[in-house]
């Protein structure tokens, strides 16, 4: 049976559409879910997809964080539901202590909107699997509150634990700590990024395919991604 | 009906992109003698009168605040 991954929209969520249709392109189902609405409808997997929730108000992902449906996800993943944020989903799931870690405002102050290359390394994780240690992929990034931060011990913790998913190569975008792109929780069925794989699924639209890997590790096929 | 306020800031060690555009401002406005500036939120809540301190940190830790980067502080003006 196809696999079923929903994607939350939130008032101010952009790329819930694109999110839908990678899982497609991957071979999945999406189910779109809704922000007021608890019931996740039995999905395998969420997907938080990127954007402006609640217009960033307060911080990036605070008011999302408590949106009804949102305790459903955070009880969920806490059970093992795959859950991948991208961008502000990260942002969100930061929030929510599903991951640890913050992203703040952009070191050098401005959005930021180009084709980003990064070095996969935690292989491992549930979004992650069809990728090669040390691959390097191109993905779109589009941000202004993408800088990755946490305290020195964290950092030490999660290269020590593999938890780093993926790190920015040729030059860091935001001023992310360590060039941290993504980072999963201990189980490996988290994963918060902040670049977007969802719209790299097709050479039409997006820099390339690389994308693709995200959705194909959660749907079960492995080593079709060979960027 | 009581009012307290929360402040919030970056912890020291969270970097401060605002803080150092608002800097950039001041020196460009030629005002000399400020070297750092650190901003933060600044929260005015009109509560219950049975609304105490451990309520407003409860609130301040879960919602006005993020633990990871930032420290708040409560004032009953």
């Amino acid at each position: 049976m196809a696999v079923r991954v929903g994607v939350v929209t939130f008032p101010g969520s952009l790329d819930d559409r694109d999110a839908l249709r990678a899982i497609e392109f991957a071979g999945g189902v999406g189910v779109p879910l809704w922000h007021a609405d608890p019931d996740l409808q039995g999905v395998d997997a969420v997907i938080l997809p990127g954007g402006f929730s609640y217009g960033d108000y307060l911080r990036c992902g605070a008011i999302a964080r408590y949106a009804p449906v949102m305790a459903s996800v955070v009880a969920g993943a806490k059970d093992g539901l795959p859950v991948l944020g991208i961008c502000n989903g990260f942002q969100v799931l930061c929030e929510s202590h599903l991951l640890p870690g913050a992203l703040i405002r952009n070191d050098h102050r401005r959005f930021v909107c180009r084709d980003q290359a990064l070095r996969m390394l935690n292989t491992t994780s549930r979004w992650t699997s069809a990728y090669r240690p040390d691959q390097v992929i191109t993905i779109p990034i589009k941000n202004g509150e993408g800088g990755y931060v946490a305290d020195a011990a964290t950092l030490d913790k999660l290269e020590r634990d593999g938890r780093i998913v993926a790190r920015y190569v040729h030059g860091n975008p935001n001023g992310s700590y360590r060039d941290i792109a993504g980072v999963t929780n201990k189980a490996g069925n988290v994963v918060g990024l902040m670049p977007h794989p969802e719209h790299a699924v097709e050479s039409l639209t997006g820099p390339g395919t690389d994308g693709l890997g995200f959705f194909l590790s959660l749907i079960g096929v492995r080593d079709e991604v060979d960027a | 009906m009581p009012v307290v306020v929360v402040d919030v800031v970056l912890k020291p060690e969270i970097l401060d992109p605002q803080g150092q555009a608002i800097l950039g401002a001041v020196n460009r406005l030629g005002i000399a003698g400020v070297t750092s500036v650190r901003q933060g939120k600044h929260f005015e809540l009109d509560v219950a009168d049975d609304f105490d301190d451990e309520a407003v940190a409860t609130l301040a830790d879960s919602l006005l605040s993020n633990p990871v980067i930032e420290t708040f502080t409560i004032h009953r003006p």
